[in-house]
């Protein structure tokens, strides 16, 4: 099976730990930046860095939207990465309500600042933490089906997070300030991951090897 | 979740440590380094040229491209980052944060500039703290040489206004002595403002750590003497903070 990865270079943040990660998981990468690199993909890397609205502009600029659609909807691996996760959704409440590509039915909300005790809670999140334990099964044949399991820690930066519609898409957890929250979505081809794997030492390579197989 | 962060500080091509920001000598190879506590299982890096090289043959947008290679945690990278423009190329070159201390109590603003262009997230204002003779700290740049006049307390809270993503808080007494974490500097700066706080200067031993922690509640730490000269490895010492009660990320076996 070939090992290409195509990386959706729309000037949002940095590709380049993206980059090298897959690199280092002997992905062969190749950086697309038109509508017509984007639907050869293979499989597609969507990384985001900023603003829900500042990326979604960004990809509409650069006439990316119906490529990105088509993809996912052929069939072909899909990673979504922090807010290239979060564009996933259907919406986002970031600086006001703007649609998402809506391959995920669901919203993405502000991570409440207070704890469940009522106590200040540092926003963003920034910093390692654990994935919750998975339902059973759930994690089979996903990407987290390998050298990840409840417990595993993983690096997250975000300020807002995702709350999918459907419970079936909620493919795994965190814990922050005794809240549940959202750190990765999947459904069928599309994966989008809040944390970042490209970051995230071992655990994240693992993750990345096995979006180069699938 | 407590951070561990090795501090690497760089005088292109070197790794170099120095007592209180001065006498600084050389320790070897950075990459060889960042390498060794990447795989012993260091939460993020970070990188501080005290030569502020970034237009310098061997610079360190070349040593962070080098370690972007090989190290798959959160990079931290400043020293000389003047503007936007310098950030940009050490993001490009694999950074995720970037640390600015004396062109931001130059120009404020342009930790705004910063928030704006790249997000909170990547925006570290670095503060070198020294005690004053009256009580409380003041803000020094140029590796501890020169003082701003500013009140650090004032400082970090005018910091996060402007839209500071974290704080790097060095203490300039303790730095490179190992003799302890200056607690109450640190512990002023995280009740005086809610974003995430690095302390980092003095660490001789790793009871400094918990005692730092349980006093002063950072959300992360760094060090770099006490591991450069291997006086304790990274899975030693988060063994033992595991012992001591606190939550440290653990490498999987």
């Amino acid at each position: 099976m070939n090992r290409r990865v195509t990386i959706v270079d729309y000037g949002s943040g940095n590709l380049l730990s993206v980059r090298r990660a897959l690199e280092c998981c002997a992905g062969e990468v190749t950086l697309a930046q038109t509508p017509e690199q984007v639907r050869h993909a293979d499989r597609l890397v969507l990384p985001g860095v900023g603003a829900f609205a500042h990326c979604m502009a960004l990809l509409r600029g650069l006439d990316l939207l119906d490529p990105l659609k088509e993809v996912a909807a052929r069939g072909n691996p899909f990673l979504g990465i922090c807010v290239g996760m979060q564009i996933l959704m259907t919406e986002g409440h970031e600086f006001g309500k703007h649609a998402g590509l809506g391959l995920i039915d669901g919203m993405v909300e502000p991570i409440p600042t207070l704890d469940g005790d009522g106590g200040r809670l540092k926003v963003p999140h920034i910093g390692w933490n654990a994935l919750g334990e998975p339902i059973a099964g759930r994690w089979d044949k996903t990407l987290l089906d390998g050298g990840l399991r409840g417990g595993s820690q993983v690096y997250f930066v975000h300020s807002y997070a995702a709350r999918p519609a459907n419970s079936d898409d909620r493919l795994a957890e965190t814990r922050y300030g005794g809240q549940a929250i959202c750190a990765a979505v999947a459904k069928d081809n599309v994966v989008g991951t809040q944390f970042h794997p490209e970051k995230s030492a071992e655990a994240g390579l693992d993750l990345l090897e096995r979006f180069l197989g699938w | 979740m407590l951070r561990i962060i090795p501090r690497l500080d760089v005088k292109a091509p070197n790794l170099i440590k120095g007592v209180r920001l001065e006498g600084l000598r050389v320790i070897g190879d950075p990459q060889e380094y960042a390498v060794k506590y990447y795989k012993a299982g260091a939460d993020e890096l970070l990188y501080m040229d005290i030569v502020a090289s970034l237009y310098d043959r061997n610079n360190l947008a070349n040593i962070v491209e080098k370690a972007s290679r090989d190290v798959f945690i959160p990079m931290t990278v400043g020293g000389g980052v003047r503007s936007v423009e310098d950030a940009k190329t050490l993001l490009r070159a694999g950074a995720d944060k970037v640390a600015i201390n004396t062109a931001a109590l130059k120009r404020p603003e342009l930790v705004r500039e910063m928030a704006e262009t790249f997000g909170a997230q990547c925006m570290v204002l670095s503060v070198e703290a020294k005690r004053k003779p009256s009580g409380g700290w003041e803000a020094y740049y140029d590796n501890g040489r020169e003082h701003s006049g500013r009140d650090v307390i004032d400082w970090v809270r005018q910091g996060a206004e402007f839209g500071a993503g974290e704080l790097l808080i060095t203490s300039v007494d303790q730095e490179g002595t190992r003799k302890g974490y200056d607690i109450e500097l640190v512990a002023a700066v995280t009740q005086a403002v809610d974003l995430p706080v690095i302390a980092s200067g003095g660490m001789g031993s790793v009871s400094d750590l918990t005692k730092l922690v349980e006093q002063a509640v950072p959300d992360a730490v760094s060090m770099a003497d006490i591991l450069h000269y291997e006086r304790i490895g990274l899975v030693e010492m988060k063994a033992e903070l595991k012992q001591a009660g606190l939550r440290v990320r653990e490498i999987e076996p």
